[in-house]
């Protein structure tokens, strides 16, 4: 049933780089199919870029890369055998979307891959039996444990039964129960589907052991490649983890076994002591009535399935969360979260990487020395201490982000004992790094506590780890099930190591996630299955799949309804701000604050000035006392316009004399200048048609003119506001909306789905613009509703004009946001980005408050541009002009033509494939 | 003290560290504070410019010719001559503002005496210059017939001459206005998303825990990204101000710059503090960005910057009294256009600080209360 003799993947002089760092040096190699191929490595020689690339997430380049006898640079390959691979990348769940329940997880990916309604179901109900993950299938990803996560991705990695499957570090974080379950439940696939081939990276030796064929990489090469038996053969050793040692280079080989001395039996103080501790987050107790007492000095280890409470139990301890119940005493005093004496003492590192993932190591070293405050001198020392003991020399000057795994954890760990404290909480602070680091490591926490006294709570996965601890806590389901020293307990459980002494307490705990299928059942019964199932994915992939692109649009609404808060936002903060800005917004200026300047005080003076007092657009301010006082006013904004009447004033109009009243006006706000002025013009007009009337002299106008305003008689701003309000609003939500759907996925990982599965650029940006469209569309009607009902502008023209425009707009806008979000490298550039590129051109060029043919230079091109400009006519023009189809048939088809523009740029920023 | 001091300086060098390193970011940056601006002021935004006018002449004679010729650059465009089946369309497709219609044999009823009719057309729903334009039209047409019946080029002898002077800007360049407020409104974006995205940046990635377990306080925390943000934009701010503003766009700040850039700082310590604190409300990111459009929009639009205060109801402008952006946008018209000192903006900086002060104290309390919520 094995070809060997077959290579499923064949590589040659594959040379990869990163920013002039070499991950990749010209790597030659075979892998055969149909087996289980190891790779082995310490971290960072660069076993994550090379799944990568015979995954297709990374694009190649140099050398030749042949994945299921094709060329993997070439496109149309990489489409047709996406389909036949599977690739579970590294990170907890770093595949799955976390608010998803387990069935839409794995119900999303088998649509991508195009499984038809029956297919998926037989498919996922096998799946989720022969995972135990089916008495669950609508908990969210997120509140799954470590295990089950890794599980679950697997389940949706195997939904279309891949002829190679890639897993890289599938069982970093998981503790060994679910390790356990995990491989038995990848045994049982390659069992049904003979032929698989799986190529695995991992760190523990122990599963290498299992592996039909092992490749051991150091410094981007290949060391060796062999069965796990040629290497012990070739080196002379008895395990594996020698063997990889003795493998490696010279300098780092010196490895000698970890002795573990004992500790000094005099001072036994107890610098942690927990009592009934317990934390509820509603109804759930994470943790339930823990107690324990670690002593000074004393490794004191956490062991237990993921998600059983050890990680708030040391948040508790940190201070990082409040107890609910019960207390805690750290170094004798009780926690208090204010207390920055006593965390100075403490030393934390949480299981999500503690760095600055956009700082240097240096940087993040030396910034972590500051905030402790270690004097300059001693803070150089200190440093080049760890960078010594972590061996974290040639990464100096490297961004954190850019690190892998194990050296990360290893920075991170260095950053938390900068400052030499007296205890350390370490939260899996080895999951991810090499069994060399581990026990440098370890090497290093044994001296921190036999020979500084250092106190040091720590939760691991790892057997061999909690082997070295001086005592260990069992934990299960927020419960301590028992502590004592590792022999303690394997002599109480009478068996052979500690892993089966864990597995025992477990399994006699009755946890609810132990539940195993009978393995003999489900094999039997895909027995029957296996025949057909291989012919599944064999199709050929058509260029666009509705499926896959409905996947996508499924998926996005599923995430949409699972935050009532932000479709609440989306929704009602729309109908919020259009009641703000459509009472808010208006250009009928009234208010207008004057005072005057009256020199004369006639009776003459007095009727200018009444003439003022009379117009509603004025507010008289007191008189102004003299010219200082005039240009103090006008200076403090206390007035916006003065009204200076010279001595004389009286006098002269009698005389016949002409006179002028003088005006200053605020200059400062053009718009609010223009508009005094014209009303001062417009009283001065008055009050000459009244004194001519006065004094008999009044002769009629010699022109009659007559001013129309068209589509709103009364001139007041609601009726062309409210629809301007409307067209502002819905391009501004909607793409503030879309503009994370991308870079968010970039950000947090889940893009490599979208790099590894047959979706296309196009189904990918439709499906995930759907859902958006339809919420923007609802927005719409809302907003639609209150003009009509609120503001009660009523509609003058074409319903089925505005409707489809406001389709057609929702959608340009909805693209637009995509394509800020295609281009921007993090969600804080994509939300500036969208913010500055939507609201100006919103306000100032879409012809709001100035007609567009009134813009010049690059303002008039944006406006012609942007698409609010053109459904600012559609709403304007059916609400208040009466228009229809005939006059708005350019508008309408300028939007739809902005439509595939936006797709197009939005496809051509969007790469399939990591640089 | 010296301690808190230091920790407040270190953290956020970091915070200018993760700003410099995002390149996108950046970019985006200096394009709203030098291209963007000079965009707005240039593309005669705002008021009475380039307005579109036809002419509808029916009587061809010399006086309606000198009535359309009447109307000129900047307010106008050069009229065209149109007929008059074509207003409906050139008026709903929003490419005409204005239309004149001078009646057939207008020129002889006029001289004839018999009160003649001119009809002008405004399209009423292009707000900023409806008005404006039609007190303008009118007034053009006026002068140009008591010119003709006159027989003068001189103005009308009037009993009583108004003689408006506009103080701080004579010519009404708009231009100017629009850039300032473009910078305004900046900050105000800038400010806001920069340190809420940050807040949530660090709990996203776990960074933030790590914070509250070191010998900082949330006070430090929030500080740090207060003034390293509010640095990034203060300098910002200060090149668009003497580059852009007077370089580029010529305009003649009146009053004292660093008493402007102390206000700016002032408000930024608003600015930013808002923006933690809907840092803590928001679970995600993508609510952050909804909840930024729903706060930071009405604060820019209502905040007299687009149109002015004067122009809202009696009621929202009480409850705009407590944005400190209207504020922001009250000093920075007096201290730059206006010229006025520290001893007029004085209540203006004085609010500001408090509104600030309230939202930094909000935004502290949320600070612990929010790691909690995600330390499950």
């Amino acid at each position: 049933m094995n070809q060997h003799d077959h290579p499923i993947a064949r590589l040659s002089n594959v040379t990869l780089t990163y920013r002039n760092k070499l991950a990749l040096d010209s790597i030659t190699l075979d892998i055969p199919s149909g087996c289980m191929v190891g790779l082995i490595g310490s971290d960072g020689v660069g076993k994550s870029s090379l799944l990568g690339l015979i995954a297709g997430a990374r694009r190649i380049q140099s050398g030749q890369v042949d994945v299921l006898d094709g060329d993997m640079a070439d496109t149309a390959h990489r489409n047709d055998v996406c389909a036949r691979i599977a690739y579970m990348p590294q990170g907890l769940g770093k595949n799955l979307y976390p608010d998803l329940s387990v069935r839409e997880n794995i119900e999303f990916f088998s649509r991508l891959f195009g499984l038809s309604r029956a297919e998926r179901r037989r498919r996922i109900g096998e799946l989720l039996e022969s995972t135990g993950l089916a008495p669950f299938p609508d908990r969210p990803a997120k509140k799954l444990s470590g295990g089950m996560r890794q599980k679950l991705g697997l389940c949706c990695a195997l939904i279309h039964d891949p002829d190679l499957l890639i897993l890289d570090e599938p069982t970093t974080g998981v503790d060994p129960l679910s390790r356990r379950q995990f491989w038995d439940l990848i045994g049982r696939m390659r069992r049904q589907h003979s032929g698989m081939s799986v190529i695995i990276a991992t760190a523990y030796m122990e599963e290498a052991e299992r592996f039909d064929r092992l490749i051991a990489m150091d410094a981007g090469k290949i060391l060796a490649v062999g069965s796990p038996e040629e290497f012990k053969a070739s080196t002379r050793t008895t395990s594996l983890e020698n063997a990889f040692a003795a493998l490696l280079p010279d300098q780092r080989r010196e490895q000698a076994s970890l002795a573990i001395p004992s500790r000094d039996p005099v001072h036994r103080e107890v610098t942690i002591r927990a009592r009934d501790l317990t934390c509820r987050f509603g109804d759930f107790t994470a943790v339930d009535r823990v107690s324990f007492e670690i002593e000074r000095g004393e490794i004191f280890g956490f062991l237990g399935p993921n998600g059983c409470g050890k990680t708030t139990t040391m948040k508790m301890l940190t201070g990082l969360l409040p107890a609910t119940e019960g207390e805690a005493f750290l170094l004798g005093k009780a926690i208090d979260a204010a207390d920055m004496n006593s965390r100075n003492r403490v030393g934390y590192m949480s299981q999500s990487f503690s760095l600055y993932m956009e700082l240097t190591v240096q940087q993040n070293l030396s910034l972590h020395a500051r905030l402790f405050h270690l004097p300059p001198g001693r803070a150089r020392e200190r440093i080049a201490e760890l960078v010594q003991d972590f061996g974290l020399g040639r990464y100096l000057d490297e961004l954190a982000s850019q690190l892998p795994l194990g050296i990360r954890q290893r920075l991170s760990l260095a950053v938390a004992i900068v400052h030499e404290p007296e205890m350390l909480i370490l939260d899996e602070p080895t999951s991810g790094v090499d069994p060399l680091a581990r026990d440098e490591f370890w090497q290093i926490l044994l001296d921190l506590s036999r020979n500084r006294n250092v106190t040091i709570f720590v939760s691991t996965h790892f057997m061999n780890e909690a082997a070295r601890c001086d005592r260990i806590a069992l934990m299960n389901d927020g419960r301590v099930l028992a502590t004592d020293t590792p022999e303690g307990l394997i002599r109480a459980r009478g068996v052979a190591n500690l892993e089966a002494a864990f597995i025992s307490y477990l399994e006699e705990a009755g946890g609810k996630q132990l539940v195993i299928p009978d393995g003999e059942r489900i094999d039997a019964a895909a027995a029957d299955d296996a025949p057909e199932s291989p012919a599944l994915s064999r199709r050929r992939q058509r260029s666009f799949n509705l499926r896959r692109m409905l996947a996508f649009t499924t998926r996005e609404t599923l995430e949409l309804i699972r935050d009532p808060i932000r479709l609440s936002f989306a929704l009602l903060g729309t109908a919020f701000l259009m009641i703000i800005f459509g009472f808010g917004i208006t250009t009928d200026v009234e208010n207008l604050s004057f005072a005057v300047l009256d020199r004369d005080q006639s009776p003459a003076s007095r009727t200018y000035i009444s003439e003022l007092r009379g117009s509603r657009y004025f507010v008289e301010k007191p008189p102004i006392a003299d010219d200082a006082d005039l240009e103090k006013r006008l200076r403090s904004s206390d007035v916006m316009a003065t009204i200076e009447i010279a001595p004389g004033f009286g006098r002269d109009i009698k005389k016949g004399t002409p006179v002028s009243v003088g005006a200053w006006i605020d200059g400062a706000m053009p718009f609010r200048a223009e508009t005094i002025r014209g009303y001062l013009q417009g009283v001065h007009s008055q009050y000459l048609v009244d004194l001519a009337t006065g004094q008999g002299v009044a002769a009629p106008a010699a022109v009659n003119i007559e001013t129309r305003f068209r589509y709103n008689q009364d001139f007041r701003s609601i009726y062309s506001m409210v629809p301007a309000t409307m067209a502002m609003l819905l391009v501004l939500i909607p793409a503030i909306l879309m503009a994370l759907a991308i870079v968010r996925e970039k950000e947090l990982g889940s893009i490599t789905n979208f790099y590894v599965t047959p979706v296309t650029r196009l189904e990918f940006l439709v499906g995930k613009q759907l859902p958006y469209i339809a919420v923007a569309f609802v927005s719409f009607l809302i907003l639609f509703a209150m003009t009509l009902l609120l503001f009660r502008v009523p509609l003058k023209g074409s319903l089925p004009a505005l409707l489809l425009g406001a389709l057609l707009y929702v959608t340009t806008t909805t693209g637009y946001g995509m394509l800020i979000s295609s281009f921007a490298r993090t969600q804080i550039a994509a939300l500036f980005g969208t913010a500055i590129l939507s609201v100006i051109p919103a306000t100032q060029f879409a012809g709001m408050l100035t007609p567009v043919s009134s813009l010049s230079g690059a303002g008039a091109v944006i406006g012609h541009l942007f698409p609010m400009t053109y459904f600012l006519r559609i709403s304007v023009g059916t609400l208040t002009k009466g228009l229809g189809f005939a006059d708005l048939g350019m508008d309408l088809a300028v939007l739809a033509v902005t439509i595939p523009a936006l797709t197009l740029l939005s496809l051509l920023l969007l790469r399939k494939q990591e640089a | 003290m010296r301690r808190t001091i230091a920790n407040i300086f270190w953290l956020g060098t970091k915070e200018l560290r993760a700003f410099g390193h995002d390149v996108v970011l950046v970019a985006l940056v200096i394009w709203a504070f030098s291209f963007s601006i000079v965009n707005v002021a240039r593309s005669g935004v705002e008021d009475l410019h380039n307005a579109s006018i036809g002419i509808i002449d029916e009587d061809r004679s010399a006086l309606s010719l000198r009535i359309a010729g009447a109307f000129l650059p900047p307010y106008f465009n050069p009229p065209q001559w149109i007929g008059e089946h074509d207003v409906d369309a050139l008026m709903n497709d929003g490419r005409m503002t204005f239309a004149v219609d001078i009646p057939p044999n207008f020129q002889r009823d006029l001289l004839g005496g018999r009160q003649p009719t001119i009809q002008v057309d405004v399209d009423a729903t292009a707000m900023m210059q409806a008005g404006i334009g039609a007190g303008y039209i009118q007034q053009i047409i006026s002068t140009e017939i008591s010119r003709t019946l006159a027989h003068t080029d001189a103005p009308p002898a009037s009993p009583v001459e108004l003689a408006v002077r506009i103080a701080f800007n004579p010519n009404l360049t708009a231009g100017w206005f629009t850039g300032l407020m473009e910078i305004v409104n900046n900050v105000t974006m800038l400010a806001i998303i920069l340190s809420g995205a940050a807040i949530i940046r660090e709990r996203e990635h776990g960074t933030l825990d790590h914070l509250l377990v070191m010998p900082l306080t949330p006070f430090e925390i929030a500080m740090s990204k207060i003034w390293a943000n509010g640095l990034v934009i203060s300098v910002a701010v200060a090149f668009a101000l003497t580059v852009v503003v007077r370089g580029l766009l010529g305009f003649p700040i009146q009053g004292s710059v660093p008493l402007f850039l102390a206000g700016v700082a002032i408000y930024l310590f608003f600015g930013t503090a808002i923006g933690i604190f809907l840092g803590t409300v928001a679970r995600s990111m993508p609510q952050f960005g909804l909840l930024y459009m729903l706060v930071a929009i009405p604060l820019m639009i209502l905040s007299g910057s687009h149109t002015p205060q004067e122009a809202m109801p009696a009621s929202l402008r009480m409850v705009l009294q407590g944005s400190p952006t209207t504020h922001f946008v009250a000093f920075a018209q007096a201290i730059l256009c206006r010229g006025a000192g520290l001893s007029v903006v004085w209540p203006q900086f004085l609010a500001i600080g408090l509104i600030g002060g309230i939202f930094l104290g909000l935004a502290l309390f949320r600070f612990r209360h929010a790691t909690a919520q995600t330390a499950q």
